[in-house]
């Protein structure tokens, strides 16, 4: 098992927390009423403390004395290894919690079963992490429901924003070389797998919500091997200017 | 050379400063109360603590770890290395009946129960959670998070005031 697939693997997560969190945070002070900003700006803050964790042990997986602030701040945009959905614009809340929705659905059953990673210390990670996911997943699926059952205009916002994401959730179940050579080190779990799982919940919540699936079709790709959207690149121009322009700032 | 019961005292001395080291945003509460300090071993450069973050993302897991190296190294046990450990994960059954009482008194009401075995449903009922004020269960969720990580808000139907709830995971 080299270390690079293991970087590498660790990056995709830690990179997606960062970059939803980085997301998510952009809500505070502007959330439709305080209760959800207050909300917004937790779940964003517990995926960026758990970005923190991954890419620290990215870094010490890379051994080239980088630390996961380096990784945070210092990388452009085609050094990123985030989920494509990750980084969609915020758009309307409907399409903010779907989004989320989606994400959370995944990262459940994802640290579910790194909670049983060969590797013991992402295994911890994951074990923590995963009861925060739950606890955003809850919030994520009530509000899905509320909105998809909710009046003629929220229930159209939230099908608008389900048909748009749809083509980004076939990123989480991508399989490639660097996912087989962890499956078969028994660190990361078979994407297969997650893929019923999620299925499961997302099926559920969207009945309830009375929202309809999209068709399976044609799948956006590219965020796994760095090729990015125009709209990360305007992302880390935000999230990263402090230390850019200030480098080795300290507070 | 250091004997072994020498270095249990030193331990054991460990564990009372730290008992006085409070966390920054529960001020009701110590390090210990809250089950943040897993481990005090002594090794020979010194005190080796292990630490765990309640949540990944506390941004008060930095000010805790600064504090408790100060108040060692101020009760003269020497400037401890601290471990940042993340299994077993936090959790709130790890918080005593006594620091629970504490936590009431101060306002917060604590964690109901014990955490909750398995993933909860949508829409699930919550468990009764009783004002800190009144005792009243006549109370209602208005934000599943609150002003730090660990916390959602509540009010109370009975007195009406609003009060903080200590999650429970």
């Amino acid at each position: 098992m080299p270390d690079t697939a293991h970087f590498e693997f660790l990056l995709r997560l830690g990179d997606s927390c960062l970059v939803l969190g980085h997301r998510l945070s952009e809500w505070c002070g502007h959330a439709p009423e305080l209760e959800e900003d207050i909300a917004l700006a937790n779940v964003a803050l517990d995926l960026t403390g758990q970005a923190d964790m991954l890419l620290a042990e990215a870094a010490r997986f890379e051994g080239k004395g980088r630390d996961a602030d380096a990784l945070a701040f210092l990388r452009d945009a085609g050094d990123f290894r985030n989920l494509l959905i990750c980084e969609r614009p915020n758009g309307d809340f409907a399409h903010t919690i779907m989004r989320q929705f989606l994400f959370d659905a995944w990262q459940v059953e994802l640290y579910g079963a790194l909670a049983a990673s060969s590797d013991k210390a992402l295994a911890g990670i994951a074990g923590k992490a995963v009861k925060e996911a739950e606890y955003h997943l809850r919030h994520s699926g009530e509000w899905v429901v509320r909105l998809g059952d909710g009046t003629p205009e929220s229930h159209s916002r939230a099908q608008d924003a389900l048909d748009l994401l749809w083509p980004y959730t076939g990123e989480m179940f991508e399989a490639d070389e660097t996912v087989a050579a962890l499956v078969a080190a028994r660190i990361a779990p078979d994407p297969a797998a997650l893929q019923s799982a999620w299925t499961r919940t997302v099926d559920d919540v969207l009945a309830e919500a009375t929202l309809a699936k999209p068709p399976s079709g044609w799948m956006q790709t590219g965020g796994l091997t760095g090729r990015h959207s125009e709209a990360l690149g305007h992302m880390l121009a935000v999230m990263q200017v402090l230390p850019r322009s200030h480098p080795g700032a300290k507070w | 050379m250091v004997t072994a019961e020498k270095q249990d005292m030193r331990i054991a001395q460990a564990w009372a400063v730290l008992g006085q080291v409070m966390d920054p945003e529960v001020p009701a509460l110590s390090v210990v109360d809250l089950g943040i300090v897993r481990e005090i071993r002594c090794e020979a450069s010194g005190l080796a603590i292990d630490l765990t973050p309640t949540y990944t993302g506390c941004p008060a897991t930095a000010a805790i770890r600064l504090d408790v190296e100060n108040a060692i190294e101020a009760a003269g046990l020497g400037r401890p290395t601290i471990r940042l450990v993340t299994s077993p994960a936090w959790t709130t059954d790890w918080i005593s009946p006594d620091a629970r009482r504490r936590l009431k008194e101060y306002g917060i009401a604590p964690p109901a129960g014990s955490a909750p075995k398995g993933r909860r449903g949508l829409f699930a009922p919550e468990p009764a959670i009783a004002c800190p004020r009144c005792g009243s269960t006549d109370t209602r969720q208005t934000s599943a998070f609150g002003s730090t990580a660990c916390k959602a808000l509540y009010v109370c139907a009975a007195c009406a005031e609003p009060f903080e709830y200590f999650k429970c995971i």
